[in-house]
């Protein structure tokens, strides 16, 4: 144990939620092509509009605390993506909103408070690691975190390997057949892409170790 | 009061032209059905607090029961469960039924006063009428 933890606030996870934002805008034609191969064609665009929706946000309203702000984000996201990824996702920032407790985190505090998000993610769409879905990036992601910051490790290093952990894991979704929403319609023939919301999710947490415990 | 139906669908359309059908079986009466359906622009969606919100509009307190087409659907109306009050929760059946069949259902016994568990039970039995005919 030992590095000094630094501490996680408002400003922090703006430039998170920015970046994010950012990044499935950029690429959000390769996530719906991901979409398209096993699903409804629609996780780019629906996360696109989710996350301007939390930059408008973040621009007009910006909440005060970090639990406000990890709130905020999780219901804007929930009412405006409208596909599956809206209640999954933002089931995922009400989680860690919830975990977050009063006032900024410090690395253990945003490890807990991604675990959070990954039981509620969980609990909302009863996926296990396997069926082909963003736990099975999420979940290594936050195995590797934790493991980093009882390590001692500082939390950008943390973030790192979470990241490397979280695509590893959606690389593994490549030949998994879904058995989750609407890709397991396609049984067999899901098999052979990456799983669009390990994809996205892989994106969060790289988009976290760009802009999280680096100041 | 009678129990309240939510209709919960990826298509404002098709939530409409299902609630249509079944208004047929009770021609001239109002019934209490509200849809949570599409997303605001428009597109095919479902949004959770829309659906928080449907179930407040159909609940008059003998409960409601939620019907939902696929995928989002359930997970939006899931979620919507945590948002609402602990006492409107309790009040809440989310059904497996299918939509269309479940809908026609429900309706019918809920027009006709019964309760909440009677009108989810009408409704998962939608499809017997179709597979009775089929088999």
């Amino acid at each position: 144990m030992g590095g000094l933890s630094v501490a996680v606030g408002v400003d922090d996870l703006t430039a998170w939620l920015r970046r994010f934002a950012a990044v499935v805008h950029e690429r959000r034609d390769e996530l719906t092509a991901l979409d398209a191969a096993i699903g409804d064609a629609d996780h780019g665009s629906n996360l696109d509009r989710g996350m301007a929706a939390v930059v408008a946000v973040l621009d007009d309203a910006p909440p005060a605390d970090v639990a406000g702000l990890l709130k905020k984000t999780g219901a804007t996201l929930v009412s405006k993506v409208g596909g599956a990824s809206g209640p999954l996702y933002g089931t995922l920032f009400l989680r860690m909103a919830g975990a977050a407790g009063d006032g900024d985190l410090d690395d253990a505090a945003v490890a807990r408070a991604l675990r959070a998000g990954l039981d509620g993610v969980v609990a909302r769409g009863k996926a296990e690691p396997g069926d082909k879905t963003m736990v099975d990036a999420l979940g290594p992601a936050c195995d590797a975190l934790d493991a980093a910051v009882e390590a001692g490790e500082p939390l950008s290093g943390a973030l790192a390997a979470a990241a490397e952990a979280a695509a590893e894991g959606r690389d593994a979704t490549v030949p998994m057949v879904a058995r989750k929403g609407r890709a397991s319609y396609l049984g067999e023939r899901s098999a052979g892409h990456a799983d669009p919301g390990a994809t996205s999710v892989t994106l969060l947490v790289e988009a976290a170790a760009a802009t999280l415990g680096r100041s | 009061m009678t129990v309240g139906i939510v209709v919960v669908s990826h298509s404002r359309a098709l939530a409409d032209a299902a609630v249509e059908l079944a208004r047929q079986m009770l021609p001239g009466r109002e019934l209490a059905v509200a849809v949570a359906a599409g997303t605001e622009d428009g597109g095919l969606g479902t949004d959770a607090a829309a659906v928080a919100d449907a179930i407040g509009q159909a609940d008059s307190g003998d409960g409601v029961v939620v019907l939902m087409d696929l995928g989002s659907a359930v997970l939006s109306a899931e979620t919507a469960l945590e948002f609402l009050d602990d006492d409107v929760r309790s009040r809440v059946t989310l059904s497996a039924a299918p939509l269309v069949e479940g809908l026609v259902g429900a309706v019918v016994v809920a027009a006709s006063g019964m309760s909440r568990a009677q009108v989810a039970a009408e409704a998962e039995r939608g499809l017997a009428p179709k597979q009775a005919h089929l088999s």
